[in-house]
């Protein structure tokens, strides 16, 4: 997609207690020859040829997902084209021990599509099959790799598009989406993936295809689709979604408007929210944003901007207008001392062009960056950006704050010049100083990024023993072996045990060996 | 059957220690004809936690309660030893109007939520579809009303909750804030889970401000491909419909209703292209219709059986006429309320039809909603109707969620037997 993002500059780590690498998280190379060679046996059965790949130079290209700073190179690729196929790679992986790993696009932020050494990578690129556009039902049936722009793509011409929108929607997969709970500039007002999910064909790591929700909504039952959404491949994997469609609005408009400082701008969404408006999107970024978006794109933001909003609003066009001039009249109020109005898609795409190549622009002003994806209450926007401009100060560190205002959700770019010693780790100190800041203004330690193995080792910062124990729960009831993406999401590697209650036999060599809790 | 037998004694001391009012059950207290011998009202959720401890080392079956007013919703639980009565837990926490969130505890009643959050010009759009109703009862039994047309049910607007499990852990997931993708979405599992899971506590919600103007745009029907088409005239277009709800009483003639929502200028150019979408008999009026918000059976003697139909949008015409003509065939009557423009209706079937009636329509009405990709399920019913009735129908990946079931509440002492599968 022309690269909008910083996925070959490093998006480095965030140091957590314990790197993965130590937990064992991502497998090692030759772990189970046997149980590696028997799946690759099994898998060769039944897919073609062309399908896996084990040959050392060309697993190699599969080492990274979005957040290229972690490289495995996975024991065993297979591509699959069917969910009978996929469903037969699971089950071979379960009946050998062996985990596995899905992967979409390979967009995600996290490292949740990271391989691991001693495991396969399940990748859905062959699966893209968009099997039904229903308008009169408002859903779409498509396969796990469609990208999310097709079905937007699809859908189109029949008056409708599907909502959510990641910044990388032209490349990432409904897959991954669903996995991630992916987000986008449009959630403020739209909600995230899980609210436009309806349904799931979905390969347990049994290997069992089963089927979750479907065209209608509240199935009976547990809802178990919305516990498979957002956790990024460790319940199973998705081979088909049932998404819903949105009607096109009437009417959209988008404003840019700049301001002195990121108070100033923060105040004018406080009161565009206060006033009981909901945009379809409002989006901040601070002068050293603007600075890199400038260089790239030449978006002609104004100049001597301490922070721009670009505020979009959608809907039936009497309520856009009224509400429009509204907007204008706060953001004046606050402020604002340029403004720019955009009535038509050629217009709108030069105000969001800034925006959308934002990550990637800073790449022009800094050699090296970390995205950081955290969530705070939008209230306690003025106090976290003073705290993180004085954690700038104090470690000489520059951040470039880019953001979706509207829901809270920080994207702070943490620069730094890997070739300086030292520089790479005072960034992740302030990477995740920034994650402290969030969890400490009751937020969230991602937005929409997601734990991967990037922040595995926060949760425990926003989550209780308790708390994780209880999740654990619901990844047993899945994964009882958990070979499914195993050393994602979670701190320690658990084992689940027999169903309390029904224990017996001595305890699994792991945990009499104190490398894991049993559970 | 109990499994008190002997040691009622110990395990009432063990309730009372763990919080202060417990009691003897009375017949009052009787959870869907089967009797408790104990209730509990904890104050708090340590105290929840302190009680389930207690129900847990004495291997009491628990059903959660709320105010009671849904609570013969789903089979009736195989036993019931223990009600945990929520209804002092009952605080608004935390109303944060600018974040537009609020935080209640379960046992507070919708209408609390509401009057709270109104006086800040917001509203937690979940409908109070019955009165009394409190938090976690809406949450277990995922209730919903017409404004899930434009902003959804519960699942769309919990973004944080506090549970406590069958072993009394407390467990909380999601958080404060709308955005957050961190870890697994406890809430969903919760919602609709019919107590069989675990307690909710508390629970954190988004907010949506109150709009400044709404109208209702009324159109009637009498043949089900009618309200069909008006249904469709109406999502097809670009009015953003609040709620769409379709009305069929028995007998009558059926009407569609839009509700409209915004600013006075822009509700008033809506409705007037509502108007023309629905034909020369639509008309305007700025309250709801009577009806609106309650269930068909809400205003019947007795207790008639409530059934919840769901379906693809395209499938209305087709469950709005086999419910007709299978409620005739079988000899009764049905009424049919609900959201149309969603895929979701509710209908009723008076108190004293006949068991095998009320099979013969669930049987027919059940098939065309799968069909449509939807289901069918029988909400409440009187007893020899429930005996006689598959309550849930069949249910895709039942043994994935028996399996979820089993770690939460490996003993299966919470509301054992009420839901899906005999979980
Ligand atoms: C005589 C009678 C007539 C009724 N008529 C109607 C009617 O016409 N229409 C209608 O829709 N409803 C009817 N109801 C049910 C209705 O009043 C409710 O639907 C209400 O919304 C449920 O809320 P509640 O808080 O009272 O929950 P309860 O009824 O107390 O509980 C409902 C379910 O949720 C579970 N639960 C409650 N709180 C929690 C918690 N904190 N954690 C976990 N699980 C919990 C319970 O175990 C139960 O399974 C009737 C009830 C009665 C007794
Ligand atoms: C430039 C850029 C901009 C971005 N902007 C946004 C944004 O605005 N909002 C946002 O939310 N994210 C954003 N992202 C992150 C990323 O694009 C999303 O997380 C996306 O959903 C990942 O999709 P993918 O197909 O690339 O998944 P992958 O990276 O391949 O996988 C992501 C996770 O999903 C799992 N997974 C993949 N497919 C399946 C499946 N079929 N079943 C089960 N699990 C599966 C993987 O195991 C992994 O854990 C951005 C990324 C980039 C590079």
């Amino acid at each position: 997609m022309g690269g909008t993002h910083g996925t070959e500059t490093t998006a480095g780590p965030v140091l957590g207690p314990v790197s993965p690498e130590e937990t064992g998280a991502t497998g090692e190379a030759g772990g189970n020859p046997e149980a590696m060679a028997a799946v690759t046996r099994a898998v060769r059965a039944v897919l073609p040829a062309n399908a896996v790949v084990s040959d050392r130079i060309e697993l190699r290209t599969y080492e990274c997902d979005g957040l290229a700073h972690y490289r495995v190179t996975p024991a065993l690729v297979v591509l699959p084209q069917t969910t009978e196929q996929l469903a037969a790679v699971v089950r071979a992986c379960a009946e050998h021990g062996v985990p596995f790993v899905a992967r979409g696009s390979g967009t995600g932020l996290s490292g949740g599509a990271l391989p691991r050494a001693d495991g396969v990578l399940v990748v859905t690129s062959r699966m893209r099959t968009i099997h039904e556009i229903r308008p009169a039902d408002q859903r779409a049936v498509v396969d796990p790799g469609v990208l999310n722009l097709d079905v937007t793509h699809a859908a189109t011409p029949t008056g409708y598009y599907y909502a959510p929108d990641p910044s990388s929607q032209q490349i990432c997969s409904i897959g991954g989406n669903l996995a991630e709970n992916s987000g986008g500039a449009h959630c403020l007002k739209y909600g995230f993936t899980t609210n436009h999910v309806l349904g799931a064909e979905f390969v347990t790591p049994q290997g069992e295809v089963v089927q979750l929700g479907g065209l209608a909504p509240d199935a009976p039952g547990y809802d178990l689709l919305g516990a498979v959404v957002g956790s990024e491949g460790t319940l199973g994997i998705a081979t088909r979604a049932v998404v819903k469609l949105t009607r096109l609005p009437q009417e959209v408009r988008t404003l840019l408007a700049g301001f002195a400082s990121t108070d100033d701008a923060g105040a004018a969404t406080s009161a565009i929210i206060g006033a009981g408006i909901v945009p379809a999107a409002i989006e901040m970024m601070d002068a050293l944003a603007i600075e890199a978006a400038e260089a790239a794109t030449h978006c002609d933001y104004p100049a001597g901007a301490g922070a721009v909003l670009v505020v979009e609003l959608d809907g039936p066009a009497v309520e856009v207008e009224h509400e429009f001039a509204q907007v204008e009249r706060t953001c004046r109020e606050h402020g604002a001392f340029a403004l720019r109005v955009a009535t038509d898609a050629t217009e709108r795409a030069l105000i969001w062009k800034g925006r959308k190549s934002a990550f990637a622009a800073v790449g022009r002003i800094s050699p090296d960056y970390i995205v950081q994806d955290g969530v705070i209450p939008r209230t306690a926007l003025p106090g976290v950006l003073r705290a993180i401009a004085e954690l700038s100060a104090s470690s000489g560190v520059r951040v470039a704050n880019v953001f979706h205002a509207g829901d809270g959700n920080l994207h702070p770019l943490v620069l730094f010049d890997d070739a300086v010693e030292g520089a790479g780790k005072a960034a992740e100190e302030v990477s995740g100083a920034i994650l402290d800041l969030c969890i400490g203004s009751g937020g969230s330690i991602t937005g929409e990024h997601g734990v991967g193995i990037d922040k595995a080792a926060y949760m425990p910062k926003m989550f209780s023993d308790e708390d994780l124990d209880t999740m654990q729960l619901v990844r047993c009831a899945f994964d009882p072996d958990g070979i499914a993406n195993p050393g994602k999401v979670f701190p320690t590697p658990r084992l689940c045990g027999e169903v309390p209650g029904k224990k017996r036999g001595a305890p699994h060599p792991l945990v009499a060996a104190g490398k894991a809790e049993a559970f | 059957m109990t499994a008190l037998g002997t040691d009622l004694g110990a395990a009432r001391s063990a309730l009372t220690s763990a919080c202060g009012d417990v009691a003897d059950a009375t017949e009052a207290d009787a959870v869907d004809g089967v009797q408790p011998a104990l209730v509990a009202r904890p104050a708090s959720t340590p105290e929840v936690a302190e009680v389930l401890r207690a129900a847990a080392a004495h291997g009491l079956a628990v059903v959660p309660r709320g105010r009671g007013t849904k609570l013969t919703w789903g089979r009736p639980p195989e036993r019931a030893d223990l009600v945990v009565d929520l209804s002092r837990l009952a605080a608004v926490l935390d109303h944060a109007a600018g974040d537009l969130i609020v935080e209640a505890q379960a046992g507070t009643p919708l209408a609390d939520v509401q009057r709270t959050v109104a006086a800040a010009g917001q509203r937690l759009a979940l409908d109070g579809t019955v009165e009394g109703a409190t938090v976690g009862g809406t949450l277990a039994t995922n209730a919903s009303g017409p404004s899930r047309v434009g902003v959804g049910t519960a699942r769309d607007l919990l973004i944080g909750v506090t549970v406590v499990r069958a072993d009394g852990v407390v467990a909380r997931a999601g958080g404060r804030v709308v955005k957050n993708v961190a870890g697994y979405d406890l809430g969903k599992l919760v919602i609709g889970s019919f107590g069989t899971l675990a307690v909710v506590t508390e629970a954190v919600f988004r907010l949506h401000p109150l709009p400044a103007a709404r109208r209702v745009v009324t159109a009637p029907f009498d043949r089900p491909e009618e309200a069909q088409r008006l249904v469709q005239q109406v999502v097809q277009a670009q009015v953003v419909p609040s709620a769409v709800e379709v009305d069929w009483p028995a007998g009558g003639p059926g009407s569609v209703s839009v509700l409209l929502e915004g600013i006075e200028a822009g509700v008033e150019g809506r409705t007037a292209t509502t108007r023309q979408l629905l034909g020369p008999d639509a008309a305007a009026s700025p309250d709801p219709p009577a009806g609106w918000a309650r269930y068909p059976w809400a205003d019947g003697p007795g207790r008639p059986t409530a059934l919840k139909a769901t379906f693809a949008l395209s499938g209305l015409a087709r469950v709005l006429a086999t419910a007709r003509s299978a409620a005739a065939d079988a000899g009764t009557a049905i009424d049919l309320r609900g959201s149309g423009g969603a895929g979701v209706l509710y209908g009723a079937l008076p108190a004293d039809a006949d068991a095998a009636a009320v099979a013969a329509v669930v049987e027919r009405l059940r098939a065309v909603c799968t069909r449509a990709g939807g289901a069918l399920v029988v909400l409440d019913a009187p007893p020899q109707v429930e005996a006689a009735v598959d309550t849930w129908g069949p249910v895709p990946a039942l043994d994935l969620m028996r399996r979820v079931k089993e770690r939460f509440d490996p003993e299966r002492r919470l509301a054992p037997g009420r839901f899906v599968g005999g979980l």
